[in-house]
């Protein structure tokens, strides 16, 4: 494991209970923490001074099913501060039973689509989110297909006035 | 003097403003709801070209992600090719040749070009100017032969290859970006002559679709549309990747943050662009233009046709993939509309895990009802055209 950035050290410092793992590949900071902590810890990364990561430039989903035990998903944040030009990469599991995580809509307004994008092709729910529906597929669709279990070749039902 | 609406009954009317709108070029439905001609509420519902991007590298080798990306922003795919490629390279741990870098870096900027020209000749066709949209119809050719003389197709270039490229600049490129810049920038002149104080223009792209940069900011906004806010954040300088830190050039910045702000800031960047190819050319060094590891470029054909090795090593690439170590990665490129990152998880098989991309005009066009609101619905037209929404890259 490589020498931590300053990220990862001030968030060890104001978070020790709820870091589970970090690690440095490649030069990007990466933190898993507790789903729970996910608001107040993006709260302070935006509001710290010396840290002051002002965007939010994406937020998704990962599905390890197969790949390693519960849990099974993880919600992954990018992170960039204009100010110090740096980046780091939240992660905060989540395990298929409670498949929800406060939404982080409150701290930058452009995470809504990014939630609803990741709401309609992994199923997990955005608590907080004013307006969690999908976006990129229609309400009559079943399933959300960039979950590992979901075919490829996956049909959907018919829909529209004949049917 | 008698107020004229006491006692008149009036109503909200909600339109359907495409997906099959002249204007809504990319498939994108507007559901407004207006008061008279003032927009009260507008709900955007994209998704209409989605294909399922993620699924389908998911399910394929790391290499066969490449024709995908080229579908993203189809108006300059060659730089969504590179973002792939280098992202899959910072993941393997690897550098290129200096000449490839060079190359990299010429073609990306001409798809920038041609991107813009674009986006300005679509914009200005929609606000009555066909002379301009013409003119830059013509550059945004002279931009496609150029490429079509490097890789053999026009808009889906399939370009770039994992640790290099498909091929070497044609002997007479230089040649070639001289003559197709010496007419562009006639071109742009008149264009630039035509559109830039031109009074009709000036009041439909004024002061419309503003936002400030805090609000920018907030929203996610990269490229062209966060630079007109007055925050000169551009991937190339913060994160210099390639060459570009060797060239000389600047970022242009807005003021106000409106749409023609927008379209300022992306003529400026035309002429920067041309800038970057020229100097690019002139440095351009000889050498390879792969990097010289069977497991993860292929081959040359005369050695697989004529020994062993490199024919197994041929075979392994193909059927299997290349497998980059276990582990994730996010690299981001300037991308003709902003930050084009892609996020890159390998469990150290031959097909990727996730192939994440952050497209940078799915995160400005959510802020669309925040810039149309409160405005006229003939003001929808310009702000969405210097959104550049690009249905491929939105929808993915």
């Amino acid at each position: 494991m490589s020498e931590d950035g300053v990220t990862i050290k001030r968030l060890r410092d104001k978070f020790p209970d709820s870091i589970i793992e970090s690690h440095s590949f490649r030069g990007d900071d990466t933190v898993i923490i507790k789903k729970e902590d996910i608001v107040e810890v993006c709260r302070f990364l935006r509001d710290e001074k010396g840290l002051a990561y002002n965007f939010m430039m994406d937020l998704t989903v990962v599905d390890y099913l197969n790949i390693r035990e519960e849990p099974r998903f993880e919600v992954v944040y990018h992170l960039y501060s204009l100010e110090h030009n740096h980046r780091v990469r939240i992660k905060a599991p989540v395990s298929e039973s409670d498949c929800s995580i406060d939404s982080i809509i409150s701290l930058w307004i452009g995470a809504n689509w990014f939630e609803r994008e990741a709401y309609d092709m992994y199923g997990i729910i955005f608590k907080g989110h004013p307006d969690i529906r999908r976006i990129l597929l229609y309400k009559e669709f079943k399933g959300h297909p960039l979950r590992k279990d979901y075919p490829v070749q996956g049909r959907q039902p018919l829909i529209g006035p004949k049917n | 003097m008698t107020d004229l609406k006491q006692g008149l009954h009036t109503n909200y009317m909600v339109l359907n403003m495409g997906p099959s709108h002249p204007a809504t070029h990319g498939t994108v439905k507007f559901l407004l709801t207006l008061d008279g001609e003032t927009v009260v509420d507008c709900d955007v519902e994209i998704g209409y070209l989605h294909r399922g991007f993620e699924k389908m590298c998911e399910n394929g080798t790391w290499c066969q992600v490449f024709p995908y990306t080229d579908r993203l922003n189809y108006n300059s795919a060659i730089i969504n090719n590179v973002g792939y490629a280098m992202a899959v390279e910072k993941l393997l741990g690897i550098d290129i040749p200096e000449r490839c870098k060079y190359i990299r870096v010429i073609t990306s900027e001409i798809a920038r070009l041609a991107d813009h020209f674009t986006n300005i000749g679509a914009a200005a066709l929609e606000l009555g100017a066909f002379t301009a949209f013409l003119y830059f119809v013509e550059v945004r050719e002279l931009m496609w032969e150029l490429l079509e003389g490097v890789c053999g197709a026009r808009l889906t270039s399939n370009y770039i290859r994992i640790g290099g490229l498909y091929r070497d600049l044609p002997s007479d490129f230089k040649e070639r970006v001289k003559k197709a810049f010496t007419k562009s920038r006639s071109l742009y002149n008149d264009v630039d002559k035509l559109l830039t104080k031109n009074r009709i223009f000036l009041d439909r792209m004024r002061d419309v679709g503003a936002i400030s940069s805090e609000e920018a900011i907030a929203y996610g906004f990269t490229g062209p549309c966060l630079r007109s806010c007055g925050v000169p954040y551009d991937v190339r300088k913060a994160n210099p990747y390639l060459i570009y830190d060797q060239l000389d050039w600047m970022v242009p910045v807005g003021e106000k943050g409106d749409n023609f702000d927008r379209y300022l800031v992306r003529m400026e960047e035309i002429i920067q662009s041309m800038r970057i190819v020229e100097q690019a050319l002139k440095g351009i060094p000889d050498g390879p233009i792969n990097i010289d590891d069977p497991r993860i470029r292929l081959p040359a054909k005369d050695y697989v046709y004529t020994s062993m090795e490199e024919l197994i090593d041929h075979f392994k690439v193909v059927t299997e993939g290349i497998k980059p170590p276990k582990g994730e990665i996010y690299f981001a490129v300037e991308g003709a509309n902003g930050e084009l990152g892609f996020y890159l998880v390998s469990d150290g098989g031959g097909k990727p895990v996730k192939c994440r991309v952050r497209a940078p005009c799915f995160a400005i066009t959510q802020a669309m009802p925040r810039m149309v609101k409160g405005g006229l619905i003939a003001d929808i037209i310009p702000t969405f055209d210097m959104i550049n929404l690009i249905g491929g890259e939105c929808d993915r």
